[in-house]
């Protein structure tokens, strides 16, 4: 019992901190304009005067894809050739005995 | 089998990764994002094969615990592993679309929180397979159990909770011409996804034998 009178402060405390927390916590900007329904295609490109250089990211973003992705594959066939080159070393250590 | 498949696999795989940016110029652009909606031809396919990879990862490393077969371990980390890939490339996509949609890098939106949690729950599994020690094989497996029990959570999280993250309804009404370029793009990382876990399962065999090799020579 007195135990959990002692943890009735802390409870308190714990959900008034997370009360202001969520409180502070600013809402989101969101460009209302972000389609989150559905996607509706268009013929004309790109809205002028677009201050954030779209080019730019899309480039970023199949270069850094293919990068990581081909990168991935890369290490994971040179980690197998270095293991296959260690057994082997190891098979023929094992068959001369152990010397 | 994969031996003999595997290179000409990858290079089906990189000729369709160098083939879909023609198709996805080709796209319409989308009314309301323009050219940077185009990112969506990778992010949401790398999301996709990432949610697979955590279903192989949670599936092999459930088997592992309960049988403790080998091939259900290499599984296991074969898909934690590409989990962790795949969502490093969701988790950079993502940002460099919003910062363009949304006008911010980041928000601590409940798809974009819960995709960072899983990622990280993979990220733990890597670390707990490295520098866990004897017998954090099978921690590691309950870890990539709660990796997979997280997929429906970040699938739903959209639907579910008030969101930037357009929603699940996106992929079956996308429009004709959007369509064909996004499937193409799945299926591509559908192959290359495959062809990883095979090769990363093989990978784990082989360190496995070698492990053996070592024992057996008293090393």
């Amino acid at each position: 019992m007195k135990t959990l009178k002692a943890m009735v402060p802390v409870i308190v405390a714990v959900l008034l901190l997370s009360g202001l927390a969520s409180a502070q916590q600013p809402a989101p900007k969101a460009a209302p304009s972000a389609a989150q329904d559905g996607f509706v295609p268009v013929d004309s490109p790109i809205a002028p005067g677009d201050a954030i250089p779209a080019p730019r990211l899309v480039a970023i973003a199949y270069g850094f894809i293919w990068v990581v992705l081909f990168g991935y594959l890369w290490s994971v066939r040179s980690r197998l050739a270095r293991v296959e080159r260690e057994i082997e070393v190891v098979s023929r250590r094992v068959a001369s005995g152990g010397k | 089998m994969l031996k003999k498949t595997f290179p000409g696999l990858v290079v089906v795989a990189a000729a369709m990764f160098a083939y879909a940016p023609f198709m996805i110029l080709d796209a319409p652009y989308e009314s309301t994002m323009g050219l940077v909606q185009k990112i969506f031809y990778f992010h949401v396919p790398a999301g996709m094969t990432m949610f697979l990879a955590a279903f192989v990862s949670g599936v092999g490393s459930a088997v592992f615990l309960f049988t403790r077969k080998a091939w259900a371990d290499r599984v296991g980390v074969a898909g934690a592993e590409l989990a962790v890939v795949l969502g490093l490339i969701v988790l950079v996509t993502g940002p460099l679309w919003a910062r363009k949609a949304w006008g911010v890098w980041w928000v601590w939106d409940p798809r974009v929180t819960s995709t960072f949690v899983m990622w990280m729950i993979f990220n733990a599994y890597l670390l707990l397979r490295r520098y866990g020690g004897p017998g954090s094989d099978k921690l590691a497996a309950a870890v990539a159990l709660f990796g997979m029990a997280n997929v429906p959570f970040v699938y739903w999280s959209v639907n579910v909770w008030r969101t930037l993250h357009p929603k699940t309804s996106v992929v079956p009404t996308l429009p004709a011409g959007l369509r064909g370029p996004f499937w193409f793009c799945v299926v591509a990382f559908l192959l290359i996804s495959t062809l990883l876990i095979a090769v990363r399962a093989e990978l784990e065999k082989r360190r496995q034998e070698l492990d053996a090799l070592y024992l057996a020579s008293g090393e």
